[in-house]
């Protein structure tokens, strides 16, 4: 009776669909399953990496350091030991920002020891390098601790995340786009301000960031 | 997805308006000795009506930072919407606010405020300990041609180049009355869900330096040489602001 009713091409295309929507299920669990294994395995490594950290040569490194007075970030070349595994590299580089927010003389005071959980990359859902190749989406997962750290307001938090990508796109290129979690999970805001459920384009601290006069 | 009809209503009757003709003046016969009758003026165009959207930030259960003295932001944002809005009205400018008590509003409820009183500006309010001076930002959305539908999320894009430049008459009357401004671009809610040239007004201490006096966001002194730079720009934006 039903049969009769429905053309026989809706029947096919409503067939076609849910063919496809299995599919993109198996692919999307798959892609899950990957990425839970390459966190496992980094977490498993994340010591011996450490203890190569100390033993491999140093490498300068640019971090983009935020001045609270004036709304800026200023480009600042470190020599510290990089580790060989770029999601090491990534955190590395910005417990190494986490240093300079807590210097007795820091430009953008925040009293954090470990201030980032992880750090992985993805494949990017939008940006493209100007290579042409595609980009990667880093996953900067924060640590409470920087959190209850962040002084609250518009400025002093726009400028803890700007300073982050801007260092990660400055030493790994290949990051276009960066998105934030607290302790794995989304979060909205990092202080009452500026706002985590979004996606950022790693560069956007080129083109936007403040400066005063 | 929500999306926003902006068919600018006001600018609609100005344009329809415009378009009417005037009938022509009936030709009364005139009795002998009486003084003759103008003939009625033809319709004026309104302008649109020229509103300033004023958010203080937080309230309720959101009390946004805590500022020196353990003043909440939330209550410096609100007593400093009141003095704009008054410095403001005292200016002949009409103003909308999306609080004027300490309760909960979400950012939807301010963006809906401020999208039905159709403001030539509206102005979020926040206060902050970090840093000196008056901060001001922008949505950081890329600016994109206006139309008659918006997404909510992004509404704001057809008005980013407006906000920039009400942000630089803003930044110069600061500038003007010796306060020290920086400007940035920031992804703060309700902000990219306005459709009106918006400017976040985050005012910070005063740090001491060789030209400015050490001064808390609490000093009224302070908190009213911001307000009255604030509302000079917006008398400024009236002139030069067009829908
Ligand atoms: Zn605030």
């Amino acid at each position: 009776m039903i049969s009769r009713i429905i053309p026989r091409v809706q029947k096919y295309i409503f067939f076609a669909m849910v063919v496809a929507c299995v599919a993109m299920a198996a692919y999307l669990i798959r892609l899950r399953n990957r990425a839970q294994d390459r966190l496992q395995a980094q977490s498993t490594r994340a010591p011996t990496e450490i203890a190569e950290t100390a033993a491999s040569a140093p490498k300068t490194v640019t971090l983009y350091v935020p001045n609270d007075l004036d709304d800026s970030l200023t480009a600042v070349e470190w020599s510290i030991p990089m580790p060989a595994d770029r999601n090491a590299q990534a955190r590395v580089l910005l417990e190494s920002l986490m240093e300079a927010y807590r210097a007795p003389d820091s430009t953008h005071p925040m009293n954090v020891t470990t201030g980032i959980d992880d750090v992985y990359f993805l494949p990017a859902p939008q940006g493209k390098r100007q290579s042409g190749d595609k980009g990667e989406l880093a996953v900067i997962d924060l640590s409470g601790a920087l959190v209850a750290a962040q002084p609250s307001g518009i400025e002093p938090e726009t400028l803890t995340l700007l300073s982050m990508m801007e260092t990660l796109h400055a030493n790994l290129p290949a990051v276009t786009e960066v998105h934030f979690l607290v302790d794995g999970q989304p979060r909205e805001t990092l202080a009452g301000h500026a706002d985590l459920m979004r996606t950022y384009l790693a560069a956007e601290g080129e083109s936007q960031g403040g400066g005063g006069r | 997805m929500r999306w926003i009809e902006v068919a600018g209503a006001l600018g609609m009757t100005a344009v329809a308006a415009g378009l009417q003709q005037s009938p022509p003046a009936p030709q009364l016969p005139q009795a002998p000795g009486m003084p003759s009758v103008p003939a009625p003026a033809p319709p004026v165009v309104q302008p649109p009506r020229f509103v300033v959207v004023v958010d203080a930030a937080h309230g309720g259960d959101d009390t946004g930072a805590r500022l020196s003295g353990g003043v909440l932001e939330k209550t410096i944002t609100l007593g400093l919407a009141a003095r704009l809005r008054s410095t403001l009205h005292a200016r002949g400018i009409e103003v909308v606010t999306t609080r004027q008590a300490d309760l909960n509003l979400p950012p939807v409820s301010r963006a809906e405020t401020a999208n039905e009183a159709r403001g030539a500006a509206c102005l979020v309010i926040h206060a902050t300990a970090t840093g000196s001076g008056v901060h001001l930002f922008t949505s950081s959305l890329t600016p994109t041609a206006n139309a008659r539908f918006l997404a909510w999320q992004t509404a704001q894009s057809a008005y980013v180049t407006q906000s920039l430049k009400l942000e630089s008459e803003i930044d110069s009357a600061l500038a003007h009355a010796a306060i020290p401004v920086t400007l940035g671009r920031a992804s703060v809610e309700p902000m990219d869900s306005l459709t009106c040239p918006e400017v976040a007004v985050e005012v910070a201490p005063l740090v001491g330096g060789h030209v400015t006096t050490a001064k808390p966001v609490t000093d009224a002194g302070y908190q009213a040489a911001v307000a009255n730079a604030v509302a000079a720009a917006l008398e400024q934006w009236r002139s030069d602001w067009k829908q």
